[in-house]
């Protein structure tokens, strides 16, 4: 059976559970089993959301392939800098929203793109503004999450963070080490091998197998898709194996249709051949596009909700408590942030502080004093 | 004191067979029995795949990796100057070619100043050789390990030139040849290759880098013409290979895809077979003339006004010179 449809049969499984509809064992169903249902129509009717960011050089065809994923065209009023205009172009952070509907669902997708990373010569850091930026979604989710009108918060955090490895190298380079390593915690990576149609076969194998080891190697936590339920069919698990071993994609992208094999397909027309970007034995695009919308777009979201963001509010609360407990004080019940504009408790707090320290100082002065007196004397 | 006339030469018409012409043969005979040394340097970030071209170019194992990428592909700290010789032969005539690979050029995080250990290099091999020169019991052939030729690899980003390209190519294309490539040019199609290749050139003139043939130096409007044409098709855009298919029945070098074979040497598929024309086949001698003529004694001087007039190595006394 094809992947798609063995997917699509997962979904289909999730959330129309199977009923029993015997008359005899009417009376003990008592009807909950519809929840699932439920919930599906309520969500369909409050739509999703997704983030995804894609980082890597330039010209790694980040922008072609998320054209390519979403049948969009997002980019289409870009201008390409040259080199000389990029000479002082720190790391940007542009976000594109757009909103797909597709059979009933709406999607509102955000795709943040981090253009200027890795072009310098000195890329020191680079990083940097991209980690601040989850970081910044994450406090805001955060505040949010502690203010008093929590009915239409705005998901703004990074679920998903596709990293661009050039296929021209011999596996993983320092930068793209030093990248994967300060996101791994804060956000799901799931590294991808970039224009993948100038490796052979081989090739390809090689530059997986070294980027696996290398990523193990270096202690790098990419993205892991959750084992499959052990209720499954053979098959599935069979596809749900194949599909972790594949990892890194390598992937192809094309905002052009071509002619192959009596079909218009979305490709890229060389002298030698057509490469197709949904074939495939061309390429794992389809593999990739199965991962991210059709299978995993929620656990993605559940792990950044679930682990990155709970990472983060703890570590967050532990560093203000940890401030604010210095003497003893009392524990504040309600997460106060450092910039906060500040609220009828903060002040009391800070104003309680203020006091205390006056006082101490106040008797650090008059012991300084009785010291000085008694040397003159 | 004497009275000299010194007479007009004259074009004669000869009266007979005398045999002039053959002095090429006796000069070719010469060069051959002395063989011949070229020096090319190869600089790129890792993976772009240079000792495959290098082998390529030369239809032999050169490079120091043997075919295929098993071995260590390690990264090292520094950019390091590694050079490996052969001697190959064709036709009767020897070359000494000397690989000089550049491992760690823009593979770290920071690349400030990646160049230095190549530019210093480069000027060693001069001083090198003006030590030799300045001798007073010099060699009758003075060993020459000055780098002829500095292939230049253009990641095929497809947009342009990266910051790291501009900022080698101009420190270093005043100090040596510099012919920029496009390498693994597979990964374009050919509308893509062309827009690109026209982005790169535009932004080389933008900065004021004159590569490989560089236009100063054209002899004569024959030259000129034929330069003319080279400049204008460059960066040639190659793809190497060292694995045989079959393809219509003939054998030829190239990358066997899924959707395909890569032809090395099919000009449809890339320029490969250009670049070789020009390097081996039409360039090599100049390249080594321009580098002795214009690049090593550009050298020279620097180096005599910086010892204010004098003979650079006098200042140093560290063996006896000529003057």
């Amino acid at each position: 059976m094809d992947a798609i449809m063995l997917q699509e049969k997962l979904v289909e499984r999730l959330l129309c559970p199977r009923v029993r509809t015997s008359r005899q064992k009417e009376k003990q169903y008592v009807g909950f089993a519809t929840l699932p249902n439920q919930v599906h129509r309520k969500s369909v009717k409050k739509g999703f959301d997704f983030t995804l960011m894609v980082a890597g050089e330039s010209g790694m065809g980040k922008s072609t392939l998320v054209n390519s994923l979403f049948l969009t065209d997002l980019y289409k009023d870009r201008k390409l800098l040259n080199a000389e205009e990029r000479i002082n172009q720190t790391v940007e952070i542009i976000k594109h929203t757009v909103d797909i509907e597709e059979k009933g669902v709406k999607l509102k997708l955000t795709i943040v793109d981090t253009p200027g990373f890795g072009d310098a010569v000195n890329n020191n850091e680079c990083w940097k503004p991209i980690t601040d930026y989850i970081d910044q979604q994450f406090e805001q989710y955060f505040r949010d999450e502690s203010g008093l009108n929590r009915k239409n918060i705005q998901d703004n955090r990074v679920h998903c963070c596709l990293y661009f490895i050039p296929p021209f190298g011999h596996g993983l380079r320092p930068v793209d080490v030093e990248f994967m390593k300060a996101l791994h915690e804060k956000v799901n990576v799931v590294p991808l091998i970039a224009k993948a149609d100038c490796l052979t076969p081989s090739e390809i194998k090689k530059l997986k197998d070294r980027v696996r080891d290398e990523i193990e190697r270096f202690g790098i936590k990419v993205y892991q898709f959750p084992e499959c339920d052990s209720d499954e069919d053979e098959e599935f698990k069979q596809l749900d194996k194949e599909l972790k071993e594949c990892c890194p994609f390598a992937v192809i992208g094309s905002n052009t249709v071509v002619e192959a094999r009596g079909q218009r397909v979305r490709g890229r027309l060389y002298p030698w051949g057509i490469v197709e970007v949904e074939n495939q034995s061309h390429c794992d695009f389809v593999k990739l596009r199965n991962i991210l919308i059709r299978s995993h777009m929620h656990d993605l979201k559940d792990v950044t909700c679930d682990m990155h963001y709970e990472n983060y509010r703890a570590q967050c609360i532990q560093d203000m408590t940890s401030k604010l407990t210095q003497d003893n004080r009392m524990e504040s019940p309600i997460p106060m942030l450092p910039q906060s504009t500040p609220d009828v408790e903060t002040d009391r707090l800070i104003k309680m502080k203020d006091e205390e320290l006056a006082r101490m100082q106040e008797m650090l002065n008059k012991m300084q004093q009785q010291i000085h007196d008694g040397k003159d004397q | 004191h004497y009275y000299c006339r010194q007479s007009e030469s004259i074009g004669s018409t000869l009266l007979g067979y005398i045999g002039i012409d053959t002095i090429i043969e006796q000069m070719r005979k010469k060069t051959m029995k002395a063989g011949f040394d070229f020096n090319i340097m190869i600089v790129g970030h890792s993976g772009l795949g240079k000792s495959t071209l290098v082998n390529t170019l030369f239809k032999s194992q050169v490079s120091r990796w043997s075919s295929g990428w098993g071995g260590e592909h390690k990264i090292p700290k520094t950019v390091e100057i590694k050079a490996v010789s052969h001697v190959i032969e064709e036709g009767g005539v020897k070359m000494k070619l000397t690989v000089i690979d550049t491992p760690g050029f823009g593979d770290q995080i920071n690349n400030e100043n990646c160049w230095d250990p190549i530019s210093k290099y480069i000027n060693e091999q001069y001083e090198k050789f003006l030590k030799e020169e300045v001798n007073i019991a010099r060699k009758k052939r003075i060993p020459d390990t000055r780098v002829h030729c500095c292939l230049y690899f253009i990641s095929p980003t497809g947009h342009s030139l990266r910051q790291l390209d501009i900022e080698f190519m101009k420190h270093l294309s005043r100090v040596v040849n510099i012919i920029p490539v496009i390498a693994k040019s597979d990964t374009m199609t050919p509308d893509e290759k062309n827009e690109f290749k026209h982005r790169v050139r535009k932004e080389l003139e933008t900065h004021g880098i004159e590569y490989y043939p560089q236009n100063e130096f054209d002899d004569d409007m024959e030259d000129k013409n034929e330069n003319d044409k080279i400049r204008e098709a460059m960066p040639f855009a190659v793809v190497g290979s060292d694995k045989e298919f079959q393809v219509n029945g003939k054998r030829v070098l190239g990358r066997k895809t899924a959707w395909g074979v890569v032809e090395v040497e099919n000009p449809n598929h890339c320029e490969f077979a250009l670049l070789r024309d020009f390097l081996i086949r039409s360039h090599l001698q100049d390249l080594k003339e321009v580098t002795h003529n214009i690049h090593y004694e550009t050298y020279r001087a620097r180096r005599l006004n910086d010892n204010g007039g004098l003979h650079p190595i006098s200042a140093n006394n560290t063996q006896e010179s000529n003057l």
